[in-house]
């Protein structure tokens, strides 16, 4: 037994299907044969997709929200009538924070299921995991979040951004506008923190300003007295923090209480890893005066973004916030849907080669496109965190920014 | 030599075993597509562990809550090999050092550490898989149980263990792929790992590999040295007043559990494809102990049902019920030690088998020995050791 849940929001919907199943009737096999020549779980009113995150362990907290923008987009397509015709069912699997269990389930999904799609992973250790077996079996995996680039599979569209779009823009923005000087790097201990600091490092050593200090600590890590007092010594004029998952909570805490205040930006902490999502564990108050360089805040003020915020609390509870990788997961339909479309067929090689060039108006970041090297065209924005957890978005780039996942010189 | 009544129960030797092989070489390929069947050869990858630790904790009284390390050892010297052989300059071209593993490169190595050079040779890797984990045990051995250091001390170091290999793989990413682990291996030998035929063939062997230390393991615990172990694990200090030097058979049982768990590691790696820390780690050490006590630790036999048993659950749960099944095997495990604390085995035992050996016994009436209740391979321990 699998969960699958069918989701029909459409109150006039028996006419339609009335009208559909005298269609299906005479036209079925060749309508079937058309949109699905290899197979996959695609009837004349259904298709049917994944969902692959953790809803138990420790990246449960991260992962809720993805899944839950996924079904909220879902849902949404299905009451504007579905991809090509069919009302979308997915079928959700947990990857329990667990890497082997996350390659077994999407094993599951694409061999057992044949789904059309997966919308899912979160860490790079998960994405990475899975790789091998949707390039064997070919599937789609739509990915959300932003990582560390180096990685470019037929087999993944990433919806999140890759290290450069996120790092770049943020150190040339302190730079500019705060006169920043020297920085402090900081990360978590593994791939994506250390990528991200390597493409920081070069890039501000390129600009000519000099990099005081850099650190890793292990994930789960809470105890950061030490490295805040080499901070108080060396005093940069950045904080670039990388801090991942639940040591974010003790690292913030911690250095408000060594006295370090960062409304007053001496020194300033610049993060990529702390969406809202994570403020709520660290609390609005401990965070307040930090920036952050990401694609996505809650608070973007166009009309796509107030009717996503207001769809997505009014499906989940007016309590839930929404970070930038939640909106990432959001796309992940979106764009699934127009690739199909735009190949009129679910079969995976033609949405793959349909899918560079697609383009979604309506994404609540803005305006977002497909790159033939399957990352995303995206702004990036510097928000500042307010005490009630969420960000002020005090500056986006004027131009969207190419995905350049294989950086040259930075590797 | 006369075939005994019991010996014919399936919890009986050569019965049991005969059945364990039908169900494994026979029913199961039959009746599973070729996704369960696999998942299946990975479950059995844990019976290794499991069968290791009923001789090493079930019949020695050696908790050891550091499994996973072995396990580890084992899967990464495979994953190692095959990494290596996925990493062949023409693959890795667009790196900027090609020729290194993927995960070296994104590092900064720009050559190859040298305690991987070694892996590029097939049999070197599988005289690593056993005598790596092999040496490790026996200097832990030699540093523990040469000093009386037991019990609940030795679970506890051997948990320190499995956490500090979890830290060190994560903490030297260069050379270990760090929390990724080791991911992408496509071939052995030239040979495509991850087509049907190779998912076939690597589980049978899986099965002929368990039988192997299942064999091993059976000899063992009716051999003097078995029962020397079950002697230890009641009254040590008897055994040692005999004149018997209890340390070095700890040793020897101690290693061979270790053995036991990489070779397990080492299918684990060539089923999945791929190896990484969170299957080293406590978390996982303790599963493993958990799939032993389901089964009932004094059963060989039991432990690898345990560990299949368990693991079905954790996969069919987990599948319906995405957000609950946690909580399904908390309630599982709870039910296990409350009611059977001789799991699996202790149940067959005490309910199943009388049955079947009044019906053997009918069959077999010219047989002149009584068809008594066979115990599974060993008698309770005394008191209430862990």
């Amino acid at each position: 037994m699998t969960t699958t849940v069918r989701h029909t929001h459409q109150p006039k919907r028996w006419a339609k299907s009335l009208l559909g199943l005298a269609a299906s009737l005479a036209f079925s096999a060749t309508l079937q044969a058309e949109v699905n020549t290899t197979g996959l779980a695609v009837t004349d009113t259904t298709v049917k997709v994944g969902i692959l995150h953790s809803v138990t362990g420790t990246m449960a907290i991260s992962e809720t929200g993805s899944v839950q923008a996924e079904m909220l987009a879902i849902e949404q397509i299905n009451a504007m009538g579905g991809v090509l015709g069919r009302q979308i069912e997915y079928i959700q699997e947990d990857g329990a924070s667990d890497w082997p269990t996350f390659a077994e389930k999407s094993k599951k999904l694409l061999v057992n299921d044949k789904v059309a799609a997966v919308f899912g992973c979160w860490t790079s250790a998960s994405r990475k995991a899975v790789l091998p077996i949707f390039e064997q079996y070919n599937g789609m995996l739509y990915y959300p979040t932003f990582y560390e680039g180096l990685e470019q599979s037929p087999n993944v569209i990433y919806t999140g951004q890759e290290a450069t779009q996120q790092i770049i823009a943020g150190i040339d923005w302190v730079v500019k506008n705060k006169g920043a000087k020297s920085f402090y790097l900081l990360g978590s201990d593994y791939i994506w923190p250390r990528t991200s600091n390597k493409i920081a490092r070069k890039h501000i050593e390129k600009l000519g300003l000099s990099v005081v200090g850099e650190e890793y600590y292990p994930l789960g890590h809470t105890q950061f007295n030490s490295v805040i007092n080499k901070i108080k010594l060396k005093k940069p004029d950045v904080i670039y923090a990388i801090v991942v998952g639940g040591s974010n909570v003790a690292f913030y805490k911690q250095l408000k209480a060594a006295g370090i205040d960062m409304t007053k930006e001496k020194p300033l902490v610049l993060t990529i890893s702390v969406t809202e999502d994570e403020v709520l564990g660290i609390g609005g108050e401990n965070m307040v005066g930090a920036y952050a360089a990401m694609k996505y805040f809650q608070s973007l003020p166009n009309d796509n973004n107030k009717a996503f915020v207001e769809a997505f609390k009014a499906r989940w509870g007016k309590d839930t916030v929404i970070g930038d990788v939640t909106q990432a997961a959001y796309l992940g339909p979106w764009l699934w849907k127009a690739a199909v479309e735009k190949a009129g067929s679910f079969d995976i090689d033609k949405v793959r080669a349909a899918s560079p060039g697609i383009e979604l108006t309506t994404a609540p970041e803005g305006y977002v496109k497909i790159h033939p090297n399957h990352h995303l065209w995206s702004k990036t924005r510097i928000g500042h965190a307010r005490a009630d957890g969420q960000y002020d978005v005090v500056f986006e780039t004027e131009q969207l920014i190419e995905p350049n996942p294989f950086p040259e010189g930075y590797q | 030599m006369t075939i005994k009544p019991a010996s014919l129960l399936p919890g009986g030797n050569l019965m049991g075993y005969a059945l364990l092989a039908l169900l494994l070489l026979l029913v199961l390929p039959l009746a599973l597509d070729l996704f369960r069947l696999n998942l299946i050869g990975k479950y059995l990858t844990y019976a290794f562990v499991a069968v290791g630790l009923v001789l090493c904790w079930g019949y020695g009284g050696i908790l050891s809550l550091g499994q996973g390390v072995f396990f580890g050892l084992g899967g990464y010297a495979m994953a190692m090999f095959l990494k290596l052989e996925a990493s062949d300059p023409e693959s890795t071209k667009i790196q900027s050092t090609p020729g290194i593993p993927d995960f070296m490169d994104w590092n900064q190595l720009t050559e190859l550490p040298w305690f991987w050079q070694p892996f590029h040779s097939f049999s070197f890797t599988l005289l690593a898989i056993v005598l790596v984990p092999a040496i490790i045990a026996m200097v832990i051995g030699l540093a523990m149980f040469t000093r009386r250091v037991g019990g609940v001390y030795f679970a506890i170091i051997t948990q320190a263990l499995a956490a500090i290999l979890t830290i060190l793989i994560i903490g030297q990413q260069g050379y270990t792929g760090g929390v990724n682990g080791m991911t992408d291996l496509r071939t052995l030998m030239g040979f495509d790992i991850r087509t049907d035929g190779a998912k076939y063939l690597f589980y049978y062997l899986c099965v002929l590999l368990l039988f192997g230390c299942l064999g091993l393991a059976h000899y063992i615990s009716k051999s003097k040295l078995g029962r020397l172990l079950v002697a230890m694990r009641d009254k040590e200090d008897r055994v040692r007043f005999s004149g018997y030097d209890v340390a070095a058979f700890k040793i020897f049982v101690f290693c061979m559990a270790g053995v036991f768990s990489a070779i397990g590691g080492a299918m684990f790696t060539l089923q999945v494809g791929f190896m990484s820390p969170t299957l080293v780690g406590i978390v996982p050490s303790i599963e493993m102990v958990i799939f032993c006590a389901v089964g009932g630790r004094l059963s060989l036999i039991g432990a690898v049902y345990g560990a299949l048993l368990v693991n079905f659950a954790k996969t069919s749960f987990s599948e319906s019920f995405p957000e609950l099944w946690l909580f399904a095997m908390g309630g599982l495990f709870i039910a296990v030690v409350m009611a059977f604390p001789n799991g699996l085995a202790g149940l067959y035992n005490s309910y199943v088998a009388p049955h079947l050996a009044r019906l053997i016994a009918r069959w077999l009436p010219a047989t002149t020995e009584p068809a008594a209740v066979p115990a599974i391979e060993a008698k309770q321990p005394q008191g209430a050791q862990p």
